[in-house]
C-alpha cells in the first residue's frame, strides 16, 4: 500500500550519502540518479574544513540520527559524484 | 500539497485498526504526552511507499508481541501539519524524519527510529528493532 515508484531506480526513495572527490559531501532522499546528475530532497551539504567535523564524523553522526535538510532539492552533477551508498549502510560500517 | 484525504485514509486506517490512537491536533497530542508514567510510542506515519510502507506492517507485527508500549498515538505527515509539528516538538533534538518512531520513557525520549533504518528493510526487521526498543525501554521502566 502506498507505494509510488516509477521507473527512477532503485534507490528512488531512499536516504543516500553522495561523496565527492572535493570537500563536500552530500544526504538526502535520491529521486532520481543516472550518469548525468544525482537528484536528492530534504538535502544536508556537508562540506570538510578547518574547524569543522570531518566526512568521516558527519556521517558518523547523521548515520544514527539523520540530518537536518538545508535544500528542498539539489541537483548533483554526476561529474562530481565519487560514491553513491545508502545511509543506513553507512551505520553498520561505522559501528 | 497534501495528498487527497481520501488516497490517505487506508494508511491512516492501517494504523487505527491496531488500536493506534490518532493526534489531528496540536491539543490531542499535548494530551497524549501530559501522561508521563510508562513507556509511550508516537509513530510519524507517511504516504511514502518505500519507508512507511514497511513501517506500518513492521509496527503491526511488533504489537503482537507481549512487550509494547503502555501508549501508542499516530499523527501522519504532510497532512496533520499541527499535530505533526506539535509531536516533533516532544523530540526536537532528532531532525524532522518521516515515517519514524519516537520511544518515550516517563515522558522523556528513549529511542528514535528515522526513516532511513525503515527504508529499503522489510516489515520484519523494522519489527524487531522496534521490538528490541520495546524490550529496552520496558526493562528500564520496571527497574
Amino acid at each position: 500500500m502506498g507505494t509510488f515508484h516509477n521507473d527512477l531506480g532503485e534507490l528512488h526513495g531512499i536516504t543516500v550519502v553522495v561523496d565527492t572527490a572535493g570537500p563536500k559531501l552530500y544526504v538526502g532522499r535520491c529521486h532520481e540518479m543516472t550518469d548525468q546528475k544525482v537528484v536528492l530532497h530534504d538535502v544536508d551539504v556537508h562540506e570538510d574544513g578547518e574547524g569543522r567535523p570531518t566526512k568521516q564524523e558527519y556521517l558518523k553522526k547523521a548515520a544514527l540520527y539523520g540530518v537536518w535538510k538545508k535544500h528542498d532539492q539539489l541537483i548533483v552533477p554526476g561529474s562530481e559524484v565519487l560514491s553513491v551508498r545508502r545511509l543506513a549502510e553507512i551505520e553498520e560500517s561505522a559501528t | 500539497m497534501p495528498y487527497d484525504p481520501i488516497m490517505v485514509q487506508p494508511m491512516r486506517d492501517e494504523l487505527t485498526q491496531l488500536g493506534v490512537k490518532e493526534l489531528l491536533t496540536a491539543a490531542d497530542v499535548d494530551a497524549f504526552m501530559a501522561e508521563k508514567n510508562g513507556t509511550a510510542l508516537i509513530v510519524v506515519n507517511s504516504v511514502c511507499g518505500c519507508a512507511a510502507g514497511m513501517a506500518r506492517p513492521g509496527l503491526r507485527e511488533a504489537l503482537r508481541n507481549q512487550t509494547h508500549p503502555d501508549r501508542v498515538a499516530t499523527v501522519f505527515a504532510g497532512q496533520d501539519l499541527e499535530a505533526v509539528a506539535r509531536a516533533r516538538s516532544y523530540f526536537a533534538d532528532f531532525p524532522p524524519s518521516s515515517p519514524s518512531f519516537a520511544l518515550f520513557r516517563d515522558g522523556k525520549v528513549a529511542h528514535f527510529i528515522p526513516r532511513h533504518k525503515i527504508e529499503g528493510r522489510d516489515p520484519r526487521q523494522v519489527a524487531a528493532d522496534l521490538t528490541a526498543a520495546f524490550e529496552t525501554a520496558a526493562s528500564a521502566v520496571a527497574k
